[in-house]
């Protein structure tokens, strides 16, 4: 027996599970029905509850998890471990809860480690059956709570669960206080300033819940005595700031600030993991789009761009990131299932920045998006498709910024090509 | 003319999803006929002014709720407010703090601020979407649009009145939905729940403001279409 193959070492049960989950995947995907991750998953795991844990054992696991940026710092972690020459399962198409996670494996029976974004509310069960060697919690804010748990809650879960977990290093964004409150249960904790863009959810103490005072990036609360702990990896413009106080140069293909910030955090992960900086670093350069995120693509002579963003934290992210004017915006919206059904976040978001562009509004629900930007006094245009947004720009721009969130993006990637 | 004060109660713990929404919808409905507002957003360190027209409340988790009655209760400026007749809008546990009593985070009732006479506890399941309600013909407004998610329930005493009876939804749990007594009136539709019916904002700003001119056409146009547009996709036929 080979002791490096991890699948040969499983019992027979789970390895029948993995080959009839596999099997499903391959039938799903052969019928145009997405990916397949998630059948083989529930296929797996019907036949065989414990899957997850037995393909987990042996295997050195990273868990990505965080209302924003999951799918891109699992992205970057796997980039920055590469220098490791071994294999790394991943499920980098996004399905993030426990048949996701079980199929992503059993696709790599051989891989020692593990990369797996995480739903924010399968954290402590993922914890539990994966027995990470490090969880990286990023941020945590409001997002479709129609049917995600409150965020309070949410932290109070992370903080048990990592209580209970004596061997895993956690890699936390400091600047976030609620995420801070939530990791600082852990045995061992590696800080980042990772940023914190979108406040309207850390007004006030995680632990006691008196208004939280705020100085730049530094918090802390005036009764209970908490504060933002003392961080050892910083993003500071576009460089990052290495424990030893070194500063280097980013210089990634992926845009805006939330993007570096993900990238500091993966190069955290990749320090625990023994992979230099330097080494790490040429690796996350390589990265240019994340499952169809930041994709470039031309349509009828038009350069098209398309950003994602699914939450208010998200979309304030995001319009930092659109390119500068006279570059007109296509803002799109729906309210599916994986969108959350309610529309209410659109007025959390605050669009004034919008004024004097070019704005296209789109989606199932632009109606919603058109009386928001109304109350905004943001002028624009409402279009019923990509192709009637190219005909009202292409008069005055070569190039069209696209921000859609979840099946907005995806409707207009089915349109665009798949490309990565 | 002396401006319209509108206040926003605690948006650092009751804001939990765009319930600015609401301060934006009277503000641009007050302007849009020529009066002038003045804006408040007062954080749960600050004091509540006692001087304001109308008084708005958010939705929050269970600890934030109650730590927000806790301070509204000390402050005193919103009872001192409502006591002397400024309108207060309220929604989902805005609404409950407002009320006699209701569940907190720990199972245990947690008393409310008695501006309504009701009494809210927790339900067995969590009412979570799209919700249509008749609005009490003495108010003469438009059957309420909106979005509920919360797991309340609410009893209402002699003396409030159902804001509205439900024809999609949960509401209140008992086939009515929200309360009003006065000038002060809560509702379970969450979030910016005044920018499906502008009806419900003229309301308010008619209690505070006195008859209003009527906006002109266009200036409701998008309203009323996503108005029609959620209401037809609830009620279909």
């Amino acid at each position: 027996m080979d002791p490096n193959n991890h699948r040969s070492r499983l019992p027979v049960r789970a390895r029948l599970a993995t080959t009839v989950g596999g099997a499903a995947a391959t039938v799903s995907r052969l019928a145009g029905k997405g990916d397949g991750s998630v059948i083989g998953g529930i296929i797996g795991l019907r036949l065989e509850p414990d899957l997850l844990s037995l393909l987990a054992a042996d295997r050195q696991v990273v868990l990505v998890t965080g209302t924003n940026g999951k799918t891109t710092t699992t992205r970057l972690i796997t980039a920055a471990l590469t220098p490791l020459g071994q294999g790394i399962a991943s499920n980098m198409h996004g399905a993030n809860m426990e048949a996701g996670l079980t199929s992503a494996l059993s696709r790599a029976p051989d891989a020692p480690l593990a990369v797996l974004e995480t739903d924010e509310k399968y954290i402590p069960a993922m914890v539990k059956a994966t027995r990470p060697k490090v969880v990286v919690l990023l941020n945590l804010s409001r997002d479709q709570m129609d049917r995600a748990a409150e965020i309070w809650l949410l932290a109070r879960r992370w903080r048990e669960a990592l209580a209970s977990a004596p061997g895993c290093r956690v890699v936390a964004n400091a600047d976030d206080p609620l995420v801070a409150w939530a990791a600082s249960s852990a045995a061992q904790v590696t800080w980042v300033a990772a940023g914190q863009r979108w406040r309207e959810d850390s007004w006030c103490c995680p632990n006691c819940g008196s208004h939280l005072l705020r100085d730049g990036d530094d918090w802390s609360c005036g009764e209970c005595g908490g504060r933002r702990p003392p961080v050892s990896w910083m993003l500071y413009g576009d460089q990052v700031i290495d424990p030893s106080g070194r500063a280097t140069q980013l210089d990634l293909a992926l845009p805006g600030r939330a993007n570096r910030s993900n990238a500091v955090v993966a190069l955290a992960v990749a320090e625990a993991f023994g992979v230099h900086i330097s080494a790490a670093l040429r690796e996350l350069r390589t990265v240019t789009s994340v499952a169809g995120r930041y994709t470039q693509v031309t349509r009828r002579g038009c350069e098209i761009r398309l950003l994602l963003a699914k939450n208010p934290a998200g979309w304030l992210e995001a319009l930092d990131v659109l390119a500068a004017p006279p570059a007109p915006v296509l803002l799109s919206v729906n309210a599916q299932g994986p969108d959350g059904r309610d529309t209410s976040w659109l007025w959390d978001v605050d669009y004034r920045r919008l004024r004097g562009r070019n704005v296209l509004v789109g989606g199932e629900r632009k109606l919603d998006l058109a009386v928001r930007l109304e109350a905004d006094e943001v002028p624009f245009r409402l279009v019923n498709n990509i192709d009637e947004a190219i005909d009202a720009v292409r008069a005055v721009s070569p190039t069209l910024e696209v921000l859609a969130n979840y099946t907005a993006f995806q409707q207009y990637r089915a349109v665009l090509g798949r490309t990565q | 003319m002396r401006p319209l004060r509108l206040v926003w109660i605690y948006p650092d713990l009751l804001s939990t999803y765009g319930d600015r929404g609401n301060l934006l919808v009277l503000e641009r409905r007050a302007r849009l006929r020529g009066l002038p507002v003045e804006v408040a957003e007062v954080n749960s360190d600050q004091p509540v002014p006692p001087d304001g027209d109308i008084y708005l409340m958010g939705g929050g988790e269970d600890l934030p709720q109650t730590l927000a009655t806790r301070r509204l209760q000390a402050d005193g400026g919103l009872r001192e407010a409502a006591s002397r007749g400024a309108v207060v809008f309220a929604v989902c546990a805005g609404y409950q703090v407002l009320g006699m009593e209701f569940g907190g985070a720990d199972g245990a009732q947690v008393p409310g601020l008695g501006l309504l006479d009701i009494r809210s506890g927790r339900g067995e399941r969590r009412a979570v979407g799209e919700i249509v309600a008749d609005v009490d013909p003495a108010l003469n407004v438009p059957r309420l649009t909106g979005f509920e998610n919360h797991q309340g329930v609410t009893r209402l005493g002699p003396g409030a009145r159902p804001l509205a009876r439900t024809t999609a939804g949960t509401g209140n749990g008992d086939g009515t939905e929200g309360a009003y007594a006065g000038r002060v009136l809560g509702t379970y539709l969450h979030g910016p729940a005044l920018v499906r019916n502008p009806g419900l904002a003229d309301l308010l700003l008619y209690w505070a403001a006195g008859p209003l001119p009527p906006l002109p056409p266009q200036a409701e146009e998008l309203a009323q279409r996503l108005r029609q547009e959620r209401l037809t996709a609830i009620l279909p036929g």
